[in-house]
């Protein structure tokens, strides 16, 4: 590949960008998903066409730097030809994807985070990218590849030597499986398309509300906030415009069960939108899909038109005048925290993904400052359901708080990962025994930010009574180090915070070499008492949740698994965080001195 | 009136631009005198640190000479205070970390024009650089860290003033500060 000032940026590309940006109608509101396409089409973000888009947009050029720099996705610099990207999530780990990826490094002569000198291929690692169930995976040029073996990495490698244009590769290397092994109400339902919504305009905006109120509903993404207030409340704040938008930017590592539920259940979570753009009163609706998942976004765009066409969609929906309704799907760049709805929001209007100041909330500022509603995926799912076969009848599923059903994404230490529904306070013990997991010592429960379970809490159950959950649950046997796991959740947040504010940027920095430092056994006591320290800072001053959380893998490891931590400390108050004498050994060898000056004990 | 706290300074891989700083307390250096006395410091020339209350480092850590003060200082002092950006993070001599200690030491004594048959000194006298600049809090444990290139007369006199009296020293608006 050429150096970036060499790219030749010729009629082609020009008459292409020039269609791009009036396919967007120049508006800077769309400029991540510009960018996207950019990307996509060139491998990077070439110098020339961000001047180009600069002047189109009226926009200055360092805004366009800002926003792609923000993404991991998104390279202002030549990337190989093919970038693969290798999920390392700790179940991605606990499946070796290490030893694969140094394998494709052989093969391919080079080292991670490099480009090859050919300009052919670069290969780096990513956050989890949501296949768990069937990882180890990777991610080429943006697209998914599950299930590697060496054999696959052998053939991947082949493959990219060859040059052959990713069309051609086997259809086999990115089939992803739905992996669903326990359905309930959710996943068994057999509404059809414009069931619920023919049901609904019977009842009238503010019964559906009232409705979604009494079934108990409660949000899918893990903060359990109650639908029905939400939708009252985007309702009734004051704005020229409302919006809709579902959160399918499922980044928490170890879930995957919105990604399930797109394949599978599009129709009903664009439903359950025009349901909520019904009962507020939207007459546009966006799905922010992870950029991970951009495969599904033809799937996604099919049932779309097919909606449309159908009457399902569009203007004046099933012939009822003025209800007026269209989804526009955006896609994300590989930015954890636009799953934070603010985040998202941002993301969404063509900016960085840096959270805003609550309050206020979306729901009266949202879009465009614009009340807005925003609802995962499931619980946009969950509420056409609950309307559908009534209130009271949903009440009862569940348990007094969490009323309903609930999707679990299981990976790690088991038989059987894959996604199970369950109703809500189901114990930790009864998963556990569905999925064939033996011998378990631990369960993350809803990813990172969530709890990590020991053995002796099996019989906690899974609602807002005890065990709010996002849907992850990674189990852990005997066979694992807790302290490892920690390490590899401290590492993500350090790699996915912002940057915006300062406690958080360099605070999950520190964590993150504090825990470095006890892996290569230069730890203490000091150590630990730092990081309760630095838990201080980061949960009393950071601007988000993501700052506030990225201590509880640390906590809650400590807290149940101690002496995984302890049996790596040097047993002194205080040790270097690297080796003195070892830092030596270049000026010995560039001076031929080996006298006693030339060497540092181990301490005083 | 208490006993005279004692009180031991020291630059290593620093300017001694903190140093100048805390001359810059000016008169109430006198009063200070009142109620510390000072061991080993560049004010007094003594050259090893004997039992301290507090120790004062400016500086962070580029040899091997560096790290035997600083552990002295360590094992002396009851409380150790980095001052400073070098001492807190590397600082000026730190911007030699991306770069291979051995084409440093060839680049200055072998390459550089003008140094024929010259060679990398390696007497035994001269400290060995470490291959990167640390910061102090990566060497030995430290209890206070006093921010600023260099942290004002005042930021100091307040820092230490406080110390004294026995509080937890407190740098407010206008005294703390990173540039």
């Amino acid at each position: 590949m050429l150096p970036d000032n060499d790219t030749r940026f010729d009629a082609s590309g020009q008459a292409w960008l020039n269609q791009l940006a009036s396919r967007h109608h120049n508006d800077a509101s769309l400029l991540l998903q510009m960018l996207r396409e950019m990307q996509e089409r060139f491998g990077h973000i070439p110098q020339e066409a961000v001047s180009r888009l600069a002047g189109k947009l009226a926009i200055p050029r360092a805004r366009i730097e800002s926003v792609a720099s923000f993404y991991s996705f998104l390279h202002l610099k030549p990337q190989g030809e093919y970038r693969i990207l290798f999920s390392d999530n700790i179940t991605d780990r606990m499946l070796g994807n290490q030893a694969l990826l140094e394998q494709m490094c052989q093969l391919l002569w080079l080292q991670p985070g490099k480009v090859s000198e050919d300009g052919l291929v670069s290969i780096g690692t990513t956050s989890c990218t949501g296949m768990c169930d069937q990882g180890p995976a990777l991610l080429v040029n943006g697209r998914a590849i599950t299930r590697l073996t060496h054999q696959r990495v052998q053939e991947i490698a082949q493959l990219v030597r060859n040059r052959t244009p990713m069309a051609d590769w086997p259809a086999d290397f990115f089939h992803v499986d739905d992996n669903i092994r326990r359905r309930g109400l959710l996943l068994d339902n057999k509404l059809a398309p414009g069931d619920v919504l023919r049901a609904a305009l019977a009842l009238g905006s503010d019964a559906i509300i009232e409705e979604i109120k009494t079934s108990g509903l409660r949000g899918r993404g893990g903060a359990g906030f109650p639908t029905g207030q939400k939708w009252e409340g985007c309702r009734k704040a004051p704005g020229n415009e409302r919006y809709v938008v579902c959160n399918a930017d499922e980044g928490e590592p170890g879930t995957f069960k919105d990604r399930v539920l797109l394949a599978q259940q599009a129709d009903l979570v664009f439903e359950g939108m025009t349901l909520c753009a019904l009962s507020v009163g939207a007459r546009k609706g966006f799905l922010y899909l992870r950029g991970e998942y951009r495969y599904l976004l033809e799937p996604l765009q099919a049932v779309l038109q097919r909606r449309q066409d159908s009457k399902l969609l569009g203007t004046d929906i099933l012939g009822h005048k003025g209800f007026d309704f269209n989804i526009d799907i955006h896609l994300g760049a590989g930015a954890y925290i636009c799953g934070e709805e603010s985040a998202l929001i941002e993301s969404l209007e063509g900016k960085r993904g840096v959270p805003r100041n609550r309050p206020p909330f979306p729901v009266t500022h949202g879009y465009l400052q614009q009340p807005t509603a925003v609802d995962n995926v499931e619980t946009f799912c969950q509420a056409a359901l609950a309307l559908h076969m009534g209130a009271d009848k949903y009440r009862t599923i569940g348990t007094e708080r969490s009323s309903g059903s609930k999707l679990i994404s299981v990976s790690g230490d088991c038989a059987y990962p894959g996604i199970y529904e369950y109703p809500f306070g189901v114990p930790i013990r009864e998963i556990l025994q569905d999925c064939g997991a033996v011998n378990t010592r631990a369960v993350q429960v809803s990813g990172p930010s969530g709890v990590c379970v020991p053995e002796s809490e099996f019989g906690r159950k899974l609602g807002f009574e005890d065990l709010p959950t996002a849907g992850a649950f990674m189990v852990f046997d005997d066979s694992r180090d807790l302290f490892e796991v920690a390490r590899n959740f401290v590492h993500f947040f350090a790699h996915e915070s912002c940057g915006f504010c300062t406690p958080c940027r360099v605070g999950t920095s520190m964590l993150k070499q504090t825990m470095d430092k006890i892996a290569d056994g230069h730890g203490t006591q000091y150590d630990l008492n730092e990081i309760e320290n630095l838990d201080r800072v980061l949960q009393t001053s950071s601007h988000c949740g993501l700052g506030r959380t990225a201590c509880n893998p640390v906590l809650h490891t400590l807290k149940h698994f101690r002496p995984a931590y302890e049996n790596k400390l040097k047993s002194l108050m205080f040790s270097p965080a690297f080796d003195l004498d070892g830092s030596l050994a270049r000026a010995r060898q560039m001076t031929g001195r080996d006298d006693a000056g030339a060497h540092l004990k181990e301490d005083v | 009136m208490s006993k005279k706290l004692r009180v031991a300074t020291t630059s290593l891989a620093g300017c001694f631009g903190c140093h100048m700083s805390f001359l810059d307390i000016d008169e109430r250096l006198l009063t200070l005198l009142d109620l510390v006395e000072f061991d080993r410091s560049p004010i007094n020339d003594i050259k090893h640190c004997g039992p301290c209350d507090i120790g004062i480092i400016e500086g962070g850590v580029c040899n091997a000479e560096n790290v035997h003060v600083l552990r002295e200082f360590r094992s002396h002092c009851k409380i150790l205070i980095a001052i400073g950006a070098c001492a807190i993070n590397g600082g000026l001599p730190a911007q030699r970390n991306h770069l291979d200690l051995g084409s440093c030491l060839t680049e200055v004594y072998l390459t550089e024009p003008g140094l024929e048959h010259g060679h990398i000194p390696n007497d035994p006298e001269l400290p060995l650089p470490l291959d990167k600049v640390h910061p102090l809090h990566e060497v030995v444990k430290i209890d206070y860290f006093i921010p600023g290139c260099p942290p004002s007369g005042d930021a100091i006199w307040k820092f230490l003033t406080d110390l004294i009296a026995g509080k937890t020293p407190e740098l407010g608006h206008g005294l703390i500060k990173y540039d």
